[in-house]
Order: structure tokens, then sequence, then C-alpha cells
């Protein structure tokens, strides 16, 4: 075997079917493939006899494919980096996790928690680029924020208010969920997944949910793929929503920020009216949902979206009729084309940059196999108005896709005990969250336990786009520029 | 009897004008908002807390609020009340005035750069790069007052201000008024220069170069900058209630009305606009400065 294996999405395979490639042959057939316009859905090393086995699962999004290729390593590996920046983190994340070393990686540094050197060495101490001369200025911003808000380490390199370069680093959110996923599932699997990235709950749990059910041959009944879909719309509706107010607020435009202030409220009630929590937690379960809707409660979230979704439609509007606030998004944080596909950006972030892409509509499962997303068609200037405008393209095409659904509600089970996993068999799933694509890939072991457990959020990918779009930007709209990706620490830091 | 009435009013009333100002923007929010006197009761509290000092500071922090509070106090005996006299008042006291200001912003910005701090320091950065703008905005619309009213003093040039100048003077009038309206809201660090209720330091002006301050310093600082609010927005407000009256009472009722009024005024104006970015904040000064340059002019072509 000297090629990627093809695999389909939500299709399990058994392991020994992934054939470790010849080290020469991988880099170079990984190479041509991420050429070829492969782009990095996962990338990870997985411990076996005697070594490490990375694992490259890359995406091809126009072609609704997926392909895998892997190698055995034992102490290094070869960088490809400096060719293909959307894999740096990936490649830091293998060399810290596996205790490896990334041959020709330009600035290999730790990702979250560094287990290299024995002793565990506190995030966030570590190499920093540093600009010299008589007018720059650096500035270090946090882990201890002014606001209520997860911790994380920015350093800006300035000339006045000019930003030259934004480094930064995370991990202190480092809780160890993929190590502690490892013979599972269990008990508290399924809690673990519903807090990876708090505001993510029905995107993770979904896709871990998914992974498993097809890890056991288990089909779902459609009423529950209708009813996830429901939660994961009305999950993105509230995030939206509370994105416009956020950057409204930092931009000190009251009207909106006060508004879908009390909105996102109202949006996350609806959820918590399903299923009891305003976060969509012990909603979704292996083999369905927990929760039903029934005629009297759809009526209910019906009148209540219709009348929340008029009120976000005058908020949002405000924004875009303001020509201060406009003013201040137009032309602020601005993210190339090309640099968001180099890098390797995913979600509504991406999309405001030109790339078209969207899980829903390449590798669609459920729900969206009936409704067909395409990805919306935003102002594609990349600045902070487009990935706000976007969030309102998306406010609106969730609020017609919950509308759809709650109509065609099949009628059924929303449940099935979903069996055994199979041993030895791997799955990718992807999910379109909120903030982009969701990966967990799953390997099994010989008595179906989890071998090895992959969870990528997608601020792994994004977070670096926001240190690029300050590139050459005032320092003053590094917290417009934040709100505007509004990454998860969580979610990155596992 | 009445300069000092007057000056204990001023003392006592103008930390309400925040407190109108949040109300006002509460309520265009949706929201019930802080109470009235909220200010009061936090300057209570923080007069009976010991500051604390980081090591690496010296006197000149310290001295910041102090001096910056002391120079507020001086340019509020200066300031007229209601077009009336004050009770520092004397030819050339507009000078004096604009430079007490100015030392009490030296003060701070000294006192913000002594800690050390990266955002301490970008914040009287920015102090003093908008100061540029505003202070010769500021001097040219008083000097187009002084030659409108043939005056140099404050109280004077006010008390000179009368319906009649209006009529004859409306655009000069009309064009001094705007430019310290501008100058107003740039120097009290209100939007859309500055967000006082802003968390981010980054985006700070004023608000970044007081996050060392603790206990009494705080104080003399929020009421320092209550009492700046005053002095600046009294100009505005002598200059539009042209209008004196006989009684001393009413004089005054209808001044402090006013006050409340361009307090309002603020917080409906924070409710519907956004800030500027920092780059596009010298524009705006700047056209505060075009004002206060075309009121010259057609002042001296009178």
């Amino acid at each position: 075997m000297n090629g990627p294996k093809l695999l389909n999405h939500l299709e399990s395979y058994g392991f020994e079917t992934l054939a470790a490639l010849d080290p020469g042959v991988f880099y170079r057939v990984a190479s041509e493939r991420i050429r070829a316009g492969g782009r990095a859905v996962a990338y990870f090393g997985l411990p076996e006899e005697g070594g490490t086995c990375l694992v490259l699962i890359l995406g091809f999004d126009s072609e609704r494919r997926l392909e895998a290729m892997s190698v055995s390593v034992t102490d290094s590996f070869h960088s490809l980096t400096s060719e293909f920046p959307q894999l740096h983190l990936f490649e830091r994340e293998i060399s810290e996790q596996n205790c490896l070393e990334a041959k020709g990686h330009p600035w290999l540094k730790p990702v979250r928690y560094p287990l290299k050197s024995g002793s565990p060495v506190a995030p966030g101490t570590t190499d920093f680029f540093q600009v010299h001369g008589s007018e720059t200025h650096e500035v270090a911003v946090g882990p201890v924020h002014a606001g209520i808000i997860e911790p994380g380490h920015f350093r800006f390199q300035c000339h006045g208010e000019l930003v030259f370069h934004l480094e930064i680093a995370l991990g202190y959110q480092h809780r160890g969920i993929e190590r502690r996923l490892i013979g599972g599932p269990d008990k508290l699997t399924r809690h673990y997944m519903e807090t990876l990235a708090g505001d993510t709950t029905i995107g993770h749990a979904t896709a871990y949910c998914r992974a498993v059910e097809t890890l056991s041959d288990s089909k779902i009944p459609p009423r529950a793929e209708i009813l996830r879909a429901i939660m994961l719309e009305l999950e993105r509706l509230a995030n939206h929503t509370g994105d416009l107010g956020a950057l409204a607020g930092d931009v000190a435009y009251l009207p909106t920020a006060s508004f879908c202030g009390r909105l996102r409220g109202d949006l996350l009630n609806m959820t918590a009216l399903i299923c009891g929590n305003r976060f969509g937690r012990s909603m979704i379960v292996p083999g369905g949902t927990a929760f039903d809707i029934d005629p009297a409660l759809a009526k209910e979230l019906k009148l209540r979206l219709d009348a929340a979704f008029k009120d976000v439609k005058n908020a949002a509007g405000l924004l875009w009729s303001t020509s201060s606030v406009m003013e201040r998004f137009e032309g602020t944080g601005l993210v190339s084309k090309e640099t968001a596909i180099a890098l390797g950006l995913v979600g509504p972030a991406a999309r405001a940059s030109g790339v078209r892409l969207d899980t829903r509509h390449s590798f669609p499962v459920g729900a969206y196999k009936l409704k067909a997303v395409l990805p919306a068609d935003a102002p594609e200037s990349g600045d902070v108005y487009a990935r706000a405008y976007m969030r309102w393209l998306e406010i609106k095409r969730s609020y017609e896709l919950i509308n759809d659904f709650l109509y065609s509600l099949p009628g059924g089970p929303i449940f099935i005990e979903p069996g055994a996993m199979r041993a030895e068999r791997f799955v990718v799933s992807l999910n379109e969250g909120w903030r982009g694509e969701i990966c967990h890939v799953a390997v099994t072991d010989a008595e179906g336990r989890f071998r090895y457990y992959k969870v990528k959020d997608p601020s792994f990918n994004n977070w670096q786009g926001l240190a690029m779009a300050l590139r050459g930007g005032q320092i003053s709209d590094f917290p417009l520029c934040n709100k505007s990706f509004n990454l998860s620490y969580c979610g990155h830091d596992l | 009897m009445k300069v000092v009435a007057q000056y204990l009013m001023v003392l006592t009333l103008s930390p309400l004008l925040l407190g109108v100002i949040n109300r006002v923007k509460a309520f265009f929010g949706g929201r019930k908002g802080i109470p009235l006197f909220q200010l009061y009761r936090d300057l209570f509290k923080l007069l009976h807390k010991t500051p604390v000092y980081s090591r690496s500071t010296t006197w000149l922090f310290r001295a910041g609020p102090i001096v910056g509070l002391g120079a507020v106090l001086c340019a509020l005996a200066i300031v007229p009340f209601s077009g009336r006299h004050s009770f520092l008042a004397f030819d050339g006291d507009l000078i004096l005035m604009v430079y007490l200001l100015g030392l009490a912003r030296f003060a701070t910005v000294l006192a913000a750069l002594d800690t050390g701090s990266s955002f301490e320091d970008m914040g009287a950065s920015r102090e003093v790069q908008f100061a540029v703008f505003a202070e010769p905005a500021f001097f040219l619309a008083l000097a187009a007052l002084a030659r409108g009213t043939g005056q140099l003093s404050l109280s004077a040039m006010f008390a000179g201000l009368t319906p009649a100048v209006w009529q004859s003077a409306a655009s000069v009038l009309a064009l001094v008024t705007a430019a310290l309206f501008i100058v107003f809201l740039a120097e009290n660090s209100r939007v859309p220069v500055d967000d006082p209720n802003t968390h981010l330091e980054l985006t700070m002006i004023h608000e970044v170069m007081a996050l060392d301050h603790s206990g009494p310093d705080l104080a003399f600082i929020l009421y320092g900058a209550a009492l700046k609010l005053w002095a600046l927005g009294a100009l505005i407000s002598c200059a539009v209630l042209p209008r004196h009256s006989a009684s001393w009472f009413v004089d005054s009722g209808r001044f402090i009305l006013m006050m409340f009024v361009l307090a309002a005024a603020v917080g409906v104006l924070e409710s519907i606009i956004a800030r500027l970015r920092f780059l596009k904040v010298p524009y705006l000064l700047f056209t505060a400065f075009s004002f206060s340059v075309l009121a010259l002019m057609f002042q001296a072509a009178r």
C-alpha cells in the first residue's frame, strides 16, 4: 500500500486497514495530497508498541471526501509546517503528547502542558518572538484578565499603537480529557464531552454520540436526528446572537449590546425548555436524544422563536445601518483568503474570508441530508464586518432550519439502545458546531473500548487566524477582533 | 456669600452628573441602571479604605491624584456659575484655567508612567496625544469668545453674553459651543472618544491610567473626574443660557437644570453612537479646532 486510504465520513474501518506507509512515502504523499487541496482535519500520534503511529486525516471539502494515511515513527518525525502552516499546531501537539522531536519545525514550543521534560512546566513559560528597537515595546495581557473570561496569555510586539506581531500562549485550562477518555466510554464520558467547551455542548456531544453509534453499528431513529439538528441550530442561534451583542458592546454601541444580551438568554431558555438545561446538557445521548418535543412544546418553541428572531433582526439591523459601528467593523482585523486557507481556518471565520466550507454541506449527516445547507454567501472581505455579518446570515438560516425541522418532525421513537462497540475499529466524526468544524476520531482496542480518542475543537484551527488578523493592525482593535472570532480556550486546551 | 454657596453647590452636585448619564444610558438599554447617588457611595467607601502601593512606584504615583484633584478644585474656582462671577475671577484667568486642567493631566500622566505598566503607559501616551489636539481647540474657542465680548476673564465673558449677543453673533457662538462640546466629550473620556464603561484595558484612555490607584487615591481621581465634567460642562451651559434674570435663585436653578440636561444629552449621545477608532479621534478633535478657528475668523470679520 503506498497511497492514502479513502474514508467515508461516519463509517467504521478496521484499524489494520490503515496500513502504515513507509516514512519517505508518507511525507511525500501527505505533501502531495495537501497541495492537491487537502485540509488537515486531524493529525495525531497514536501510541503503539515500540513507538508512535502518526495518523493524518485530510478533508477534501468540495469533493466531499476524506483520506487517511499513517506512518510509524520512533523518536522523531519530519515536520511539514514550513510548507503547510496549517499543520503547525498539530505537529506541536504530536511532539508534546508523544515526546517526539518534530524535525525542521520552525517554532516548536508547547501547546498546552509540556510533558517532555519529565517535570511539567507551567503553561506560558516558553519562548516568544521579540522585536528590538528604541521605539518598539511589548505588551503582555493575561492569563488573568479584567473581565470574567477564560485564561490565555497574549504577547503583542508593538510600535506605538501598531501591532507587528501577536503571539498567543494557551494551555491554562488543560484538564487531560483525551487521556481520561482512554478505556471508556464510562459513566463520565458523556459529561466530559458536554463540557469540552461549555458553549458547544451540543456540537461536541453530537460528534461523540455519532462516533459511538457508528462504532456499534447502531442507526438512530429519524426523529432523534431531527431533534439533534434542532438543538444544534438553537445553540448556533444563541451563540451568534450573543456575539453580535458583544461586538456592539466592544465599540460602545449600547442598543444592540443590550438587546442581544437579553435575546441570547431567551434563546438559551428555549434550549432549557426542551431539556431542562440552558446549554443543552444531557440532551444528546448515544442512541438518540434523552428528551422529546411534543406538539404543545413545538408550538410554544415556534412562538418564542418567531418573537426572538424578530428582535434579533432589529438589533442586528441597527448594526448595519449605524455608520459609526460600520466604520469600526469595516477593514478591521483583515484575514485574507490565502491566509485563511494556508492556516486551515474553519467555520464562520473561514467563510467570512471567502473560504466556502461548511461541514453541514460537505459531510452532511442526519437531518442535513434532507435539508441541504449551502455555505452562506457573505461579504468575503475577511474583516470584522464580514465575520459579524456572517453571524447574522447564519442566524437567519438557523431560524429557517429550526422552523423547517419543527414542522417536519417525523413520528417514532427518539432512542434506541446502542450495542457494544466493535473491536479494533476507527471512525472519523465531523460536525459543524457554531464555531466551525468539530472533529472527533475514536479508535477502539481489542475489547471494544476506546484505545484512543482525539478531539479537535474549531478553536484549535482558528486561534492562529486571530493572531494574523492583528498583524499590522491597531492594538486597541484587539478586543474587537477577538470578539469577532470568539474562540474557546477550554476547547483548545482540552 | 453667594459665590461660596455656588462653589459648595458645584462640589456637592458634580458626582450627580455621572449618575444622570448612567441612568439615561440604562434607560436606553432597557435596564434599571445603578442608583443615581452610587458615585457618592463609592467615594465614601473608597475614602475609608487603605490604599495599596506597588513597591516599584515612587512619590510621583502618590502625588498624582492629590495634584490632579487640587488643580481641578482651583480651576472650578475660576469657572463661572450661571453667568455670574466666580470668586477667583481676574483678567486672563481663562489661561490659568486651561493650564490648571493641563496640570491635572500632567500629574495623572506622570503617576501612570511611574507604575511602569505597559497598559498605563499606553493610556498615558493616548491621553497626551489627544490633548495635543483638544487644547488648541479649547483655547481658540475661548479666544473667539474673548474677542466677541471684549473681556479676558471667563466670568466677565459669560456675564457679557446676552440674548442680544446671540442675535448678532449667532454663528460665532454656535461654532464656539460646538467646539466646546467636542472638547467636553474628549476631555471627560466619553463616547465617541473613550468608553468609560469598558473593562478592556487595551482600548482605554483615561480609565487605564487609574488602574493601579486604590482607596482614597482612587476616590480623588473619581471625584476629580466628576468635577472636571462640571467645569467644562459649565462653560457650555453658560454659553447656551445667556438670559439673566434679576433673581440669583432663578438663575442658579435654571443653570443647574441646564447642567443636568447636558448630562442627559451626553447619555443620549452615548446610547446611539459607537466610539471612534483611535486613528479617527484626531479627526474629531480637528473638527473642533476648525470650528474654533472659524468662530475666531467670523468674529474678527464682524
